[in-house]
């Protein structure tokens, strides 16, 4: 049989199936049987293709067309016009924000242009249900590589000299944990992967396991041969349905290719993958809390030393990776330790992916090069700042991590870099903010997340993070006095200090870099009783302006609480010590008179 | 034990395989490649011009040419259909009209491969928008 001469492919992330892209597929392969193309068209349902502002995506190929937010009505429109007739679908082409043209080949899309797909390579390209699409694109070819080939100290030096870091956020070389994991002497070792990805807005993981599942499955086996492991855990949160449902599919397919299972590829290594289910703790991002949590134990991090490479899981060796690294490991196997570290910067190698988040224009998920500028992935590929506003400042790292701001625009991204900048890579989050956001509010929100999450198990974070939380409370309340903000600056550093597990010891940066690069934002808050960015409710007064008011009383009648009195064509009034400063007001007043000060 | 017994039964399934996702492939890469358009619009698919698209990519690929081959709207040449443009990297496009797969097979070999012009060429006799603006 001859092959497919156009293929449709269909994003089945969980954003793009929210917007209902599983009928949109239903209704393409519909329309084409209609047509009696269902030899010349196929459907394939694939990852994510990280456009996730405009989706559902539905891409064609060969000839690369884009088509967004794709409803399931379009379908027949995409098949009669496109599939039958050669036309392009002009009003669900992707437009461009500067020159409002509509894009015939995805690959001129800024959003694409600089992106460097390894990890990602392929979402949104092959149908991650289907484990032949896997392997046709060179799948389980590192494996085998590996295992009739190298020794384990022999692969392990490869990923050392690829110089490949941890891409959960710390930046450990993921070689030498797993040198270090392999020299553990113990007839039981394990290998886990940590897909407990707990950033607020981040879905890098959760996006490769929707869209290639066996890119993981390949490098877990890898990573078992190379440190003595045969058997791998993967901790996954029960919140990612479809994540699970993909690694519970591609698992079965892959045992029962017997490319998991015993004597894999007729080599003497055995090898099988399971599931852990986590309850969503943010705390459980942490290796040691992780791995107490899949023993069946409460979810809390114990101290290191032990390292799990000595102790882990059950007491064994216990090498723990996130997805994202272990996305990376196949292709380094397959094109060389020196073309991979032919990317990125002297101490950073290759790419990273990055969820973008916020008031940027194209939100989604990218895969850059290390040593890209933040100016690039925001105003280049994010397409710059919603609604034309002005930059403020860039939140890396999540709630670990810290704000980054105008002079750190041009800074190269990588691991130590950012460290320096006052912030850190993380797992990946990138949340942008622009001259609406105000910095305490901001710095406020992260705080009220760490607390949440916080395990409890020692003092400094459970106690200190809720005090500096009620600090940052009294300041946005208009209560704040000019000490506060030296007590946050000093509990912070003690809390940072003094945790037990990475989530406290992180957790007051948000803080402590919103201070640093915003305290006029503060003093703004303590001194004036202002918000500048007029987010804080506390400290904001509605005020009618009286030559503008001309009495049409639409004011009055939108308050909900009646805090504004006056007179048919008079002058009106709000009372300040009943308003609620819901700005129905304000949104009422067709002549300008009520102003925010 | 599974299906895939060794690493050349995998390497042996990869190349089975590799047909279904090679598209996809090509048009990651498609810059630099021969592109083949196929008129296909109401006219042409009533003279044939599927199965003349069907009949160029599958004789590229088993010839071995690298060529992303795909289809476009009316081009107006209703009386020569199917008509096909064809363009080599740095060259020209040309279009060539009346493409049965007795034609096909000739401006494979003949064009594709050895760059010799071959009859049934329509001189291109219009701009396009993008032509103007230039």
């Amino acid at each position: 049989m001859s092959e497919y001469k156009i293929h449709a492919l269909v994003c089945s992330g969980t954003g793009c199936r929210a917007s209902e892209s599983d009928m949109v597929v239903e209704n393409l392969k519909t329309e084409i049987a209609k047509q009696g193309l269902s030899d010349f068209a196929q459907v394939v349902k694939t990852g994510c293709f990280g456009f996730c502002e405009k989706g559902p995506i539905v891409k064609l190929i060969p000839d690369n067309t884009f088509y967004t937010q794709v409803k399931p009505a379009d379908a027949r429109e995409i098949v009669e016009e496109h599939i039958v007739k050669g036309r392009k679908v002009e009003r669900l082409l992707y437009t461009d924000p500067d020159s409002k043209e509509a894009v015939n080949d995805s690959k001129s899309m800024n959003f694409y242009k600089k992106q460097i797909r390894i990890a990602l390579r392929n979402c949104g390209v092959i149908n991650p249900e289907n484990i032949d699409e896997y392997i046709a694109r060179d799948g389980y070819e590192a494996l085998g590589k590996v295992l009739s080939e190298m020794t384990p100290e022999g692969a392990i030096k490869i990923i050392m000299d690829s110089g490949l870091r941890g891409r959960g956020g710390g930046g450990f070389p993921t070689g030498l944990k797993w040198e270090i994991t392999r020299k553990e002497v113990n007839e039981q070792k394990y290998v886990v992967c940590n897909a407990d990805e707990g950033d607020p807005g981040a879905f890098m993981d959760r996006s490769i396991l929707e869209g290639d599942p066996h890119t993981v499955l390949e490098a877990m086996a890898i990573n078992g041969y190379c440190t003595g492991a045969s058997k791998g855990l993967i901790y996954i949160r029960a919140e990612y349905p479809l994540a699970i449902e993909r690694l519970k599919i591609a698992i079965e397919q892959a045992r029962e290719y017997g490319l998991l299972g015993e004597r894999i590829l007729g080599s003497n290594f055995n090898f099988d993958v399971e599931l852990r289910y986590g309850a969503g703790a943010f705390v459980c991002g942490e290796e040691t809390a992780l791995i107490h949590s899949m023993e069946g134990l409460r979810g809390e991090p114990t101290l290191k030393p032990p390292f799990p490479s000595v102790e882990g899981y059950l007491k064994k060796p216990t090498n723990v990776n996130n997805v994202e690294t272990y996305a990376n490991i196949p292709v380094i196997f397959n094109k060389g330790a020196a073309w991979f570290a032919s990317i990125g910067t002297e101490k950073s190698k290759g790419t990273k992916v990055f969820a973008l988040a916020g008031k940027v224009n194209n939100v989604g998920l990218i895969e850059v090069p290390m040593g890209i500028t933040l100016r690039e992935v925001i105003f280049e590929i994010g397409g710059g700042i919603k609604d034309g506003k002005k930059f403020k400042a860039v939140q890396t790292g999540g709630p670990s991590g810290g704000c980054l701001v105008e002079k750190d625009l041009d800074t190269p991204i990588d691991y130590d870099n950012l460290i320096a900048a006052g912030s850190m890579m993380g797992s990946g989050g990138m949340i942008i903010m622009d001259e609406d956001d105000c910095m305490v509010d901001v710095a406020k929100f992260f705080l009220d997340f760490t607390v949440e999450e916080s395990c409890g198990k020692c003092a400094p974070c459970r106690v200190g993070n809720k005090r500096l939380y009620e600090l940052l409370n009294k300041i946005t309340d208009g209560k704040g006095e000019k000490a506060d903000i030296d007590r946050l600056i000093n509990l912070g550093s003690v809390i940072k200090d003094t945790s037990l597990c990475g989530l406290g010891q992180t957790s007051p940066n948000p803080v402590l870099s919103t201070i640093k690069n915003f305290r006029n934002e503060y003093d703004a808050h303590v001194l004036d009783k202002k918000c500048p960015a007029g987010v804080c409710k506390s400290l904001m007064v509605y005020e009618i302006v009286e030559e503008n008011c001309v009495g049409c009383t639409a004011c009055a009648r939108a308050c909900p609480v009646g805090a504004i009195s006056g007179e048919r064509k008079e002058v009106h009034k709000i009372d300040p010590t009943l308003c609620i400063k819901c700005g129905a007001c304000e949104e009422r007043c067709k002549f300008n008179a009520v102003i925010v000060k | 034990m599974g299906k895939v017994k060794t690493l050349d039964d995998l390497r042996k399934m990869r190349e089975e395989l590799k047909s279904k996702t090679a598209l996809r492939d090509k048009s990651e890469h498609s810059e630099g490649m021969i592109q083949v358009k196929v008129a296909m619009a109401t006219c042409c698919i009533a003279s044939g011009s599927r199965e003349t698209m069907n009949y160029l990519a599958d004789e590229l690929d088993k010839r071995n040419i690298e060529a992303v081959v795909t289809q476009t709207g009316c081009m107006g040449y209703c009386y020569a259909e199917p008509t096909i443009e064809v363009t080599i990297p740095g060259k020209e496009p040309v279009i060539f009209g009346y493409v049965d797969e007795k034609k096909a097979d000739e401006i494979i070999e003949k064009y594709i491969r050895h760059g010799e012009l071959v009859e049934g060429i329509i001189p291109m006799n219009y701009k396009n928008i993008e032509d103007t603006t230039k």
